[in-house]
């Protein structure tokens, strides 16, 4: 038996999240005495797949066929399904991305394997398999044992957290068969904006809200992302008042993040939009209502104006920065 | 055109949630339960791509009797008819093997779901559907078009959009932007009492985990209040104290 880590690229490169599934990864597998195998589909350079061994992969399978070049879930679980049996791996973990919703499904289904996606610890082998999930969107977790011979669990970013563990890595090419039943849908292109930092995957986050009264009054909450190195993030109403995008929004019925630092600026915190930000390790509230519910479930807060906090802040910050 | 949309029932998202039994169950005590807001989404997309009588829009749940006034709601907001899988919807595997097992037996050009649930955020019916009738699915998508034979789909990626071309049969799992979730309006409502509703028995799979038990999070201690003319203070405390920056 070993564990399988997909690694999943991104114009050939790997980000924090996928050195953290490996992390994780590694961590089960040395619980288990066993390797760790990596699975990498697309083009990447072998320096890059090199990196793999930091955090403990002794072996990476390298896919570069052409034709996955592009993330395709059904052509990519396959080769994945078929990496697990040829490495005799019963435990495939993979970061809980975007991609990776689309992908750890496909890949339960044709191992008969029982899935766990938005992991947040290390499985307990105690009385058998189980690990702990988000659940109610943030609200609670839930225990979930797998019986399944083979398993797949799903590990949610900043859950674990990048882990060093020196290993010589060994790169193998594997060119497994691939069906065109599996190649049907087609990627017409990719919009990915490199200078920002992605919201799922960021450390730090500064959202706003209504009490920002509009659009035009964003620049203050960039400047103080942008000087953080912090990705921006908004409420429910503001998304839909279309003053942010969608993508931005964290609550309930927009993404859940776990940040280590979480900046809420005219937010007032309904349950729904605390449900969504509740893991973040350090909530800071920035509310002229003191009575503001945010404030219950912040670590720090300060009651006042935004529009005169903020400059504050971003003055301070430019200061500590030097 | 015909399209299915698959239907979860969920506590609302105001729902202080609790469990019983020490920690095994959902406490559903004075819940008040709705169509998965994302689930919506999905249904309102499907209802405009069938508007002008383009096709029909079949809802499914799996669920028992209790999740009927769900399946009306969505009957009211435009879906044609339905379908409930009479079964206690264990978990994202039993469920989307029984939608695939009705989908198999009908035939759609697509099925649409929500991105996940918002009870146990899985995410993974739609990809599972897909696996079972070996066909494309898309998850998380914000855009679906579709010209009668190809659907160009964008779907979500960290820090910017994909766009997928499909033709043939699919499944896409929709967040916010596929469409404005639809309010039903009174006519909507009346209607939906007697369009039909097809109750169906489950097909039996077996089962590869379960939830053994539920946990809250840890309260957080109380606020640290720094005074707004203070403000400066807040970034040595996040350095020295917090030490997240």
């Amino acid at each position: 038996m070993s564990v399988l880590v997909y690694v999943e690229q991104a114009d050939g490169k790997f980000k924090k999240s996928v050195f953290e599934a490996v992390s994780y990864a590694k961590a089960i597998a040395d619980n288990q005495n066993t390797n760790l195998t990596a699975i990498s589909i697309g083009n990447v350079s072998e320096s890059e797949l090199k990196e793999l061994g930091k955090y403990g992969a002794s072996k990476v399978l390298n896919v570069a066929a052409d034709q996955l070049k592009n993330f395709v879930n059904q052509a990519y679980a396959s080769v994945i399904a078929e990496a697990a049996k040829k490495e005799n791996a019963n435990l495939i973990v993979l970061s809980n991305s975007f991609s990776g919703k689309g992908l750890a499904p496909r890949i339960a289904v044709k191992l008969k394997a029982g899935l766990v996606d938005g992991a947040v610890e290390i499985p307990s082998f105690a009385g058998g398999f189980s690990v702990k999930k988000t659940a109610f969107s943030g609200k609670a977790f839930a225990v979930t044992s797998l019986t399944s011979d083979n398993k797949v669990i799903a590990l949610n970013p900043n859950a674990f957290g990048v882990k060093e563990k020196a290993t010589d890595a060994a790169i193998e090419n594997f060119s497994p068969e691939i069906k065109a039943t599996d190649l049907t849908a087609i990627v017409k292109e990719i919009v990915r904006a490199t200078n920002k930092i992605s919201l799922p995957d960021a450390e730090l986050v500064v959202s706003a809200g209504r009490g920002l009264k509009g659009p035009e009054n964003w620049g203050m909450i960039e400047e103080l992302a942008e000087l953080l190195g912090a990705a921006t993030a908004c409420s429910k109403p503001v998304s839909d008042a279309d003053w942010r995008p969608h993508s931005e929004h964290v609550g309930q019925t927009g993404i859940a993040i776990s940040p280590n630092l979480y900046i809420a600026i005219g937010i007032s915190g309904a349950i729904q939009h605390l449900a969504g930000v509740s893991s973040s390790k350090v909530i800071v509230v920035i509310n002229k209502d003191p009575e503001a519910p945010f404030f219950k479930v912040a670590d720090y807060g300060i009651v006042g104006d935004a529009f005169e906090v903020v400059p504050k802040i971003i003055a301070a910050l430019k200061a500590h920065k030097g | 055109m015909k399209i299915l949309v698959c239907i979860s029932n969920v506590p609302d998202t105001t729902t202080k949630i609790t469990f019983t039994n020490d920690n095994t169950q959902f406490n559903t005590a004075g819940v008040q339960f709705i169509v998965n807001p994302y689930d919506e989404i999905a249904l309102s997309r499907a209802i405009e791509l069938c508007e002008g009588g383009k096709g029909t829009v079949t809802v499914i749940n799996v669920g028992e009797s209790a999740t009927e006034p769900t399946i009306r709601k969505a009957l009211a907001i435009g879906a044609d008819d339905a379908v409930r899988v009479n079964a206690v919807p264990r978990d994202a595997y039993f469920t989307a093997f029984q939608i695939a097992e009705y989908a198999k037996a009908n035939d759609f050009n697509m099925i649409l779901c929500g991105r996940e649930s918002i009870d146990y955020n899985g995410s993974q019916v739609a990809a599972m559907i897909g696996e079972f009738l070996d066909i494309p699915s898309i998850s998380i998508i914000k855009k679906l078009d579709f010209d009668g034979t190809t659907a160009t789909i964008e779907r979500e990626i960290e820090g910017g959009k994909e766009v997928v071309s499909v033709t043939g049969k699919f499944v896409a799992s929709c967040a916010e932007g596929t469409a404005e979730a639809k309010i039903p309006n009174m006519r909507g409502i009346m209607s939906a009492r007697t369009k039909p509703l097809t109750v169906v028995e489950a097909v039996a799979i077996e089962e590869l985990g379960k939830v053994t038990k539920f946990e809250t999070p840890a309260p957080r201690g109380a606020v640290k209040l720094i005074p707004a003319e203070n403000a400066e203070e807040l970034i040595t405390l996040l350095h020295t104290e917090a030490k997240v920056i």
